[in-house]
């Protein structure tokens, strides 16, 4: 009796099981490049604002304070987007013919909230608080990077929880000092090893990692 | 269910020697739950063995490879999802913003809710705010009528404010209007009113208790002389003021002090569910039943009632009787204290020796007892309570007579029937209908919806457009009290404002501006209204005394020094020759007598669109969405009815037809009936729910008739009672026959004792299979270095009023599943009052434990999760974590307790955008396919953790109160860290009477109970 098969179907079997095992494999490394990159994760990605509200200009060249906008960030789990008529503190004095400010004068003559674009947000089952955090010396600058050096804000880090993870396991670090939590411009110094473990015993910083610290 | 149905023999009905029975034959298993579980029928076994008994695939009818397909399927397509990138979203900050508002951070508004189901007293609330969104109501710790708890109606009331189906505009003869164009309809109307002196000009309201709203009354009957203002309730206080009439000469407000009474009767009263100050006297009461240890003393409760209730549940000793039968026995007491001259015998259903050891109790604590008559009772039976009270000498020690709370009290089934008279007769043209519903709730031979045809204008003012808006020429919605001002009084009379939390989200107006508009002031808000009134009233005419009394008293949520000074108030010398001679007697021979109460959750009706009380399972009854006629179990199987069946109610040519339920410790010969379903427009929810009491009630017989035929139609109707759902089992893995030849008393779920053997045994509720057991176990254990949570549950304490259960709804957005899912099984809420009974079934004992999620350090489900989505964290909790659950139900499988719920469908209401306005920012709303239980409130934990640590401090105790513990009247819930020897929770639970559920499977709950102490009296063989 002939054989129904030829000979090549051997090898065309064991291509397209060994082949599709490596396709497998491809696809996942694939995906999961794909989950890491700025496409997905928008990390290094300017957002176009109704303003183009420039961190660089307001943080870094002129030096305002984060607090000045935003207020709550040493109280509340939100930081605070500043109200419009924060924005008028200044700019009812200077710029006030600008085009580039219309907005925000039209949305403190009508009322109507200017609506920025988010560019750090977290899924809905992620309780985060910024004020906690500030309390325990982590900087804006450690998740929002170097804020003053952005013309238009981008989101730095990638904000997954693996990510988070690298500081909640060790916490050494990344802990700056009270007083410099609010300094866009502060560099860990040599001994961030000494220092840092120094801080986490001295602000009882604990390594939170179980569920609830997030999500509840 | 074979417990009520077809009990083989072909008669129908329960066959209650079978099931006494199998009570007698339980050995030391001395603890039941329902009926169905001592038939032992195929449907409780299903319960008990399984934690979701039905399968949804054989409900649905899909075959099981089709299951399979689908799954594979949806497991594919489950894994795309992840891929979606975060939807772009924006901020919107403030243009200028308000003051104290911090984004992130609630507030808290002292406000106060006019109880229609606490006799019109208010509640003292503090109101969770989040961004200008009222979420979550909390008692007022400084008013006297909440001392910091709640009910579950006023939990529940938040969710009325969001409920879509509330009536939103302004309707005239059943088209969209506006306030405007009301006001240009009203004008001419009322210039013509004032020329003929307000004659045909009539309103109907319920009791005005708001001295705002009295004063407007005042002035408009001032404006427009012959113009009437009627009052009525559905679930009126009549029987009160009359009673009072008779007893006094005049209406008063009666105030008791349950902390001062060793010895309480209660005729027929649910002192501690209903009524004014029902919140306060819980606490109270308790206060006198919470046993630090053996040597503690203990308060003594009499219960005579014609309906089971919660005070019920509490009483050391309980007799039911008919309704119409306690004025007999109010009577027979006071004629053996000597207070009235003997009158008729009391029933022969009142054992002589339980009416004279309650008659000697009394006489041996003159000054320190107290006796409660029934709101339902006649005005005879609170003549001779009040009769009692002052011959015992307990006025001014445990009751006081204050002024009435009302600004008018007046007999409202009277008012109401001169008001409908007029109708008929034609002499009324202009009735304003102010927040009642009368088409639905009046009285069925008042036919008052065809009498309110005959006048020309019907103005309505009303939450929802309702059988009476429908009705109406023009339809006002009326804000909700959290988006309106206003003022009421508590229990004692203290005044509370009403402080808005939210502006009307609709074009609600509020009764003050309604009634302010008929004056001719249109234009004024209810602030003003409110605040110009009180400006009259304050003793300090100058403008900043006021204003600081104004502020004080609405930061503090009560105005200080308002409540009434209690009156010394004498009983008439001719009471004997005042009561009537002939008391209500029942028809007796066989015949049945039927009882109307107001329903416990969604009251006389008002609440019926309300889901969390629909779905809040009713005491003893433990159903949800539906009200049934009640029958003891003797009665049934009499009449050879079983729960379920439909019957036709027949009362004086009155008919309705209605589902039948077996209950426990009835009285014989009578049905209980409750008002507030049946709506045809309440809403979505409530809508053609239940079955329509009031079609059967008449005036002549409000709260008792004799005389009720029954007619069985053949049907039958599923009743959704969740009291056979997450059944703890008690056996264990013996089997039935075995441990009952044993005299195996079986896994003492529920352990209690009499204050009598507490004393000889303080450690009773200890069992010594536990000490075996604990402390093995294959994982490592756990260190707890930090904080180690823990609750303590004292069973001595729980009265069952379900506020806990709405709280935790409301706290942790807890979605309703709507009844064919309650049917199922699929409740979710995460914390359930479990009922217990012990004893015969005319009249057992009930016990009720609160049971959520015992947080378990060696948990059962932790190590089954194949995902890791259920996990033990440090300080002690069994973490849920929604998004890495996909499903697979194995830790609810292994729970032994049955807390965990599961979300078999989307049960959480992601559509409707009003009801996103109730959620709680601060907890996920879980989707299809993820478990969920109760959290200890770690929402609440992590708040107040952060809190601390921001001050560099460790948590005090007490700062972190769950839902649970905030809600309940009794404090019968205590959460603290177990690590602090010195918490309260720790205290607790180093008492003697401390224990855990089913601690012999070594799951080392973290929840642990209390055991109940119960003080019969020693001559009644308790």
């Amino acid at each position: 009796m002939a054989q129904i098969f030829h000979r090549s179907t051997n090898t065309v079997a064991r291509v397209s099981i060994y082949g599709s095992l490596v396709a497998l494999l491809a696809l996942s490394f694939a995906l999961y490049g794909l989950s890491a990159s700025p496409y997905y994760t928008d990390v290094n990605q300017p957002k176009d604002q109704p303003v183009p509200f420039s961190h660089r200009h307001h943080a870094g060249e002129l030096g305002i304070d984060c607090r000045y906008c935003h207020t709550s960030v040493e109280e509340s789990s939100f930081a605070g987007i500043p109200p419009t008529q924060t924005c008028m503190t200044c700019h009812s004095q200077i710029w006030t013919n600008s085009a580039m400010l219309e907005p925000v004068r039209a949305s403190y003559r009508s009322g109507r909230s200017l609506e920025w674009i988010r560019v750090n947000a977290l899924p809905d089952f992620v309780y985060f608080n910024h004020s906690i955090h500030v309390h325990k010396g982590i900087g804006c600058t450690t998740c929002h990077g170097p804020i003053a050096e952005m013309p238009l804000t981008w989101k730095a880090n990638t904000l997954q929880m693996s990510w988070c993870l690298g500081c909640h396991r060790a916490p050494e670090k990344f802990v700056r000092p009270r007083d410099q939590v609010f300094n866009p411009n502060y560099q860990p110094p040599a001994d961030q090893a000494v220092l840092g473990a120094q801080l986490v015993k001295e602000y009882q910083i604990q390594s939170l990692t179980n569920c609830s610290t997030c999500h509840r | 269910m074979t417990a009520n149905g077809n009990n083989g023999t072909g008669k129908r009905g329960p066959d209650l020697d079978a099931l006494r029975r199998r009570l007698a034959a339980r050995g030391g298993r001395q603890y039941w739950q329902c009926l169905e579980e001592l038939a032992d029928t195929p449907e409780y076994r299903d319960f008990l063995h399984h934690e979701f008994p039905h399968d949804p695939a054989k409900e649905t009818g899909v075959p099981r490879r089709d299951v399979l397909k689908y799954m594979a399927a949806s497991a594919a397509l489950a894994g795309l999802s992840a891929c979606t990138k975060l939807p772009e979203e924006k901020i919107v900050p403030y243009v200028t913003p308000p003051e104290q508002v911090i984004p992130g951070k609630p507030l808290f508004y002292a406000t106060a809710m006019p109880a229609p189901h606490g006799g019109g007293a208010a509640v003292g609330l503090l109101v969770e705010s989040h961004l200008g969104r009222p979420t979550k109501i909390e008692g007022n710790p400084q008013h006297p009528g909440s001392l910091g708890a709640t009910d579950a109606i006023a939990q529940a009331s938040v969710l009325t404010l969001y409920d879509p189906d509330r009536s939103p505009v302004v309707v005239r003869e059943g088209r969209m209007s506006n306030w405007t164009a009301f006001l240009r309809f009203l004008t001419p109307i009322l210039e013509d009113r004032k020329r003929i002196r307000g004659a045909g000009m009539r309103f109907l309201s319920e009791s005005v208790i708001s001295p705002a709203m009295g004063a407007q009354m005042r002035e408009l009957l001032a404006m427009y002389p012959e113009a009437k203002w009627h009052q009525w309730e559905p679930a009126g206080r009549d029987a009160a003021r009359e009673g009072a009439q008779l007893a006094f000469g005049r209406d008063v407000n009666t105030v008791y002090h349950l902390d001062k009474a060793d010895v309480i009767v209660s005729l027929d009263a649910d002192f501690l569910r209903q009524g004014p100050g029902a919140i306060r006297y819980a606490r109270e009461f308790i206060s006198r039943r919470k046993l630090d240890g053996p040597e503690s003393k203990m308060n003594r409760l009499y219960v005579v009632e014609a309906a089971p209730s919660n005070t019920g549940a509490m009483a050391d000793h309980r007799l039911p009787l008919r309704a119409t039968e306690v004025a007999g026995f109010g009577r027979a007491l006071a004629a053996a204290l000597g207070v009235l001259p003997g009158g008729p015998a009391a029933s022969k259903n009142v054992p002589q020796k339980w009416l004279q050891v309650v008659a000697r109790e009394l006489d041996s604590h003159r000054g320190s007892s107290l006796v409660i008559p029934g709101e339902y009772q006649p005005p005879a039976v609170h003549a001779m309570a009040h009769a009692i009270n002052a011959a015992l000498g307990n006025s001014g020690k445990t009751v006081e007579y204050t002024d009435s709370l009302e600004v008018d009290p007046v007999n409202q089934a009277e008012s109401l029937r001169a008001l409908v008279s007029d109708m008929a007769a034609g002499k009324v043209d202009l009735l304003f209908l102010i927040g009642c519903n009368p088409v639905y709730s009046v009285p069925a031979d008042f036919e008052f919806k065809a009498h309110l045809l005959n006048v020309r204008v019907r103005v309505h003012l009303g939450p929802y457009h309702d059988e009476t808006a429908e009705q109406c020429n023009w339809h006002i919605p009326e804000a909700h009290y959290l988006e309106s001002w206003g003022d009421t009084r508590a229990y004692d009379g203290t005044v509370a404002f009403i402080q808005p939390l939210i502006a009307p989200i609709y074009e609600g107006k509020s009764p003050l501006e309604l009634l302010a508009a008929v004056q001719g002031k249109a234009g004024q808000t209810s602030h003003d209204l409110v605040r110009n009134y009180w400006k009259t009233q304050h003793v300090a005419k100058d403008e900043k005394a006021f204003e600081a009394f104004w502020e004080t008293s609405l930061h503090d949520g009560v105005a200080a020094g308002t409540a009434f000074p209690p009156k010394v108030t004498p009983v008439v010398a001719n009471l004997p020759a005042r009561l009537p001679v002939a008391l209500p007697t029942s028809s007796g021979g066989g015949a049945l007598e039927v009882a109307f109460r107001p329903d416990p959750t969604v009251f006389d009706g008002r609440y019926a669109n309300n889901g969390w009380l629909q779905e809040l399972p009713k005491p003893f009854s433990t159903l949800t969405w539906d009200n049934a006629a009640m029958f003891s179990p003797a009665t049934a199987e009499r009449l050879g009815v079983s729960s379920g069946d439909v019957l036709r109610l027949t009362l004086a040519e009155r008919v309705t037809t209605a589902p039948a339920w077996v209950l426990p410790g009835l009285p014989d010969d009578a049905v209980t009936l409750h008002l507030g379903y049946g709506r045809r427009r309440a809403g979505r929810l409530g809508n053609g729910q239940g079955f329509d009491a009031y079609a059967l009630r008449a005036s002549a017989g409000l709260w008792a008739a004799p005389g009720l035929k029954i007619q069985p139609t053949g049907e039958t109707y599923r009743l959704a009672a969740t009291q056979h759902h997450h059944i703890v089992d008690r056996e264990g893995h013996r089997a039935e026959e075995e441990s009952a030849a044993a005299n195996d008393p079986g896994r003492g779920i529920v352990r209690a004792a009499t204050l009598e053997e507490f004393r000889k045994n303080p450690a009773f509720a200890k069992e010594e299979e536990e000490e075996k057991t604990s402390g093995l176990s294959l994982y490592p254990g756990f260190a707890y270095t930090g904080y180690s949570w823990g609750l303590s549950v004292d069973m001595q304490s729980c009265v069952g009023c379900g506020a806990c259960v709405v709280a935790c709804q409301a706290e942790n957005n807890i979605p309703v599943v709507g009844k064919h899912e309650v049917l199922a099984g699929r409740e979710m809420h995460w914390i359930r009052v479990d009922t217990y009974y012990r004893g015969e079934l005319e009249n057992p004992e009930t016990y009720y434990q609160p049971v959520m999620c015992m947080q378990c350090e060696n948990a059962p489900c932790e190590g089954v999760c194949p995902v890791g989505a259920t996990v033990h964290s440090p300080e002690g909790l069994n973490e849920m974590v929604y998004n890495r659950c996909v499903g697979t139900r194995y830790c609810s499988n292994n729970c032994p307790y049955k807390v965990r719920r599961f979300n078999f469908l989307l049960f959480s209401d992601w559509t409707t955008p009003s009801l996103f306005g109730v959620r709680n920012p601060n907890v996920t709303v879980r989707s299809r396919g993820v478990m969920e239980k109760c959290t200890y409130c770690v929402q609440r934990i992590q708040a107040a953790k952060i809190e601390s640590e921001k001050q560099d401090r460790k948590l005090r105790d007490g700062e972190i109160v769950t839902a649970c513990q905030q809600a309940c009247p009794t404090e019968a819930i205590v959460f603290g860290n177990l690590n602090d020897p010195s918490s309260r929770v720790s205290r607790l639970k180093a008492r003697e009477r401390n224990y855990g559920l089913l601690e012999d499977l070594n799951t080392r709950p973290r929840t642990t109970y209390l055991a109940r102490v119960r003080n019969p009296n020693p001559e009644l063989g308790g």
